[in-house]
């Protein structure tokens, strides 16, 4: 189960906004967190939390394919990304990198800024926890949360060659 | 429910009866490419795997295509690092300078794409394939790596966009104005996570080259993939290229669709995109004013021997203009020896152009015919991005080999009936 508190944002939050060009010439993940969002808002890295949980609209991640935007927002202590749809290869990479996200309209409408939820990726239910109301996602099939657990999908690949 | 092609092609590479769109289904892949940008890095992640090898030396394709023969030192020590992990696997298909070619015009030449298949690639023009009625979608460089490790990765099911192309196609007009109109009709990203699923009269008349373009472009729409239903013309094309068994899958009738646009292909004009979107689409008549610098044939988009043929028809007996360059690249060693054959690669030279051995070069900015600041290139490649063929304050405009080679002689952006 996660949990944490909700920041929220519109739609369209591209790669760039995520993790800005200029700090592509790092793959440390800490560092990558320590500009996560800066160019649209820079609280982020000051208030985020272990756990903590973005909700966003339409298209999140649109852009370029850098796998440095998933890893800096896992990096940064989000445990979990809702929004009403993400970009295609941002989708594929956040799972691939191990961030889990979730697409649910109902959810990304029913939250709002600061509220705490909670997400079950076993049975893809979002509950917000401030107004008591749930909302159900998805959930993803078995192999798909594998590969969260695990850390993405080169630990994925990693566990199942050694089997 | 029925299922659309993409539907049964996933359902049986997951074991399953029927799978959904929006489903997260594990498939097996029945090939996995990378070439000499994106292997390297899968090649480094493929060493943090632990694998011992790869899933099958036949179903890995390596191709270095996009800056060969090696332009710097830097791609020479891309390539290598390719050529190095196919020596140690005993990958089959690695594809040496002399043996190379664009990987999305080599692989189904090569016959190691069927019908039926399930196929990644970490470069985005992988969609190329669905022309053969395979599921064939772009990745990046983590998933080749798992993919080579174990011969499968995870999709989420596409909804299906059917487009429905009906009427006779005017004479000049040909697959790449038909998926140009499209992309300018429903925009870069009309067909997000989509398939694009292209049906109707005008794409049973369409030969495989033409299918290969439409393809090849339905990235440009944001589409997951581009497929068409296999038929005579897929089989002629397969048969006698295919080492392996193939399925071939159709459409059900009652298969969902998110959106049904229908074309009719008799009014249309050859299209030329305007930089720097390939949605900036319009007919040729509203273009004769853009002076050229370049013009550019081939790419995995254009650079088939039915292209060729077309530019050179156009091209016998004339001359390139003054003012422009003409850079024709064949795709393969095949089609480049083939040109020989006919007579078309004495029919460029012969007209002033340029005939370069098989390279993405130019189509990326790579080499082979980089423009300079301020140039215009037309080009039957795929993208006009800004600075995708250069300088940033470099212009492209995307059309058809006809056009390509008409507006190479007008020294303007132009049709070959206003050559007399
Ligand atoms: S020809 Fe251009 S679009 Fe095609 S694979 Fe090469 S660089 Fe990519």
């Amino acid at each position: 189960m996660l949990k944490g508190k909700v920041h929220k944002y519109g739609s369209n939050v591209d790669t760039d906004v995520i993790i800005p060009a200029r700090y592509l010439n790092t793959t440390d993940p800490a560092e990558l967190a320590s500009h996560c969002m800066e160019d649209i808002d820079a609280d982020f890295v000051k208030t985020v939390e272990p756990g903590d949980i973005i909700v966003a609209e339409d298209n999140f991640g649109c852009g370029s394919s850098r796998e440095h935007a998933p890893i800096a927002i896992k990096a940064s202590g989000i445990s979990c990304v809702v929004a009403n749809t993400f970009a295609r290869i941002f989708y594929r990479n956040s799972l691939n990198t191990g961030l889990p996200i979730l697409e649910c309209p109902e959810a990304v409408a029913g939250i709002g800024r600061g509220d705490t939820v909670e997400v079950d990726l076993g049975t893809g239910k979002i509950t917000n926890v401030t107004t008591g109301a749930s909302f159900q996602a998805k959930p993803f099939p078995p192999f798909m949360r594998e590969l969260i657990e695990v850390g993405g999908l080169v630990n994925y690949a990693k566990a199942k060659v050694g089997e | 429910m029925g299922q659309t092609i993409t539907q049964k092609i996933l359902a049986a590479h997951c074991g399953k009866e029927a799978v959904e769109p929006g489903e997260l289904v594990n498939a097996r892949l029945d090939m996995v490419l990378g070439n000499d940008i994106t292997a390297p890095i899968a090649i480094a992640e493929f060493a943090k795997i632990g694998a011992e090898t790869v899933f099958d030396k036949d179903r890995v394709a390596l191709v270095p295509d996009h800056s060969t023969p090696n332009k710097d030192i830097k791609s020479a020590q891309l390539v290598k690092i390719l050529r190095d992990f196919a020596r140690l696997h005993n990958i089959t298909n690695f594809f040496e300078i002399g043996k190379m070619g664009i990987e999305h015009t080599l692989l189904p030449d090569e016959g190691l794409v069927l019908p039926g298949d399930a196929i990644i690639g970490a470069d985005s023009h992988t969609c190329t394939y669905g022309a053969l009625g395979a599921f064939s979608t772009g990745v990046g460089s983590t998933d080749l790596a798992c993919a080579m490790a174990l011969g499968e990765t995870w999709f989420k099911v596409p909804e299906a966009i059917k487009f429905i192309y009906y009427g006779k196609m005017p004479k000049w007009v040909s697959g790449k104005d038909l998926i140009l109109y499209t992309i300018g009709k429903i925009g870069v990203d009309g067909a997000l996570y989509s398939t694009m699923e292209f049906t109707g009269e005008t794409i049973s008349e369409l030969d495989m080259a033409g299918r290969f373009t439409m393809c090849n472009m339905a990235i440009e729409a944001g589409g997951k993939n581009g497929i068409i239903e296999p038929d005579e013309k897929t089989l002629a094309y397969v048969n006698p290229r295919a080492k392996r068994e193939f399925k071939l899958y159709k459409s059900d009738p009652d298969a969902a669709y998110k959106d049904v646009i229908e074309i009719d292909v008799s009014k249309l004009e050859p299209i030329v995109s305007f930089p720097h979107l390939p949605e900036n689409a319009r007919p040729i008549s509203e273009a004769a004013h853009i002076k050229l610098d370049q013009s550019v044939i081939g790419s995995c988009t254009n650079g088939r021997i039915e292209d060729l043929r077309v530019a050179a028809g156009i091209l016998k007996g004339r001359k390139v203009h003054p003012d422009v360059r003409l850079i024709v690249i064949p795709a393969t060693q095949e089609i480049y020896l083939q040109s020989i054959k006919e007579g078309l690669t004495e029919i460029f030279v012969e007209a002033g152009g340029a005939v370069s051995t098989p390279t993405c070069g130019p189509c990326l900015g790579g080499h082979m015919g980089v423009l300079a600041e301020g140039e215009r290139a037309v080009a039957t490649t795929n993208r006009n991005f800004v600075g995708r063929m250069g300088h940033t304050k470099s212009e492209v405009y995307l059309a058809s080999p006809a056009i390509a080679a008409a507006s190479a002689v007008l020294g303007r952006l132009g049709s070959p009936e206003e050559l007399s």
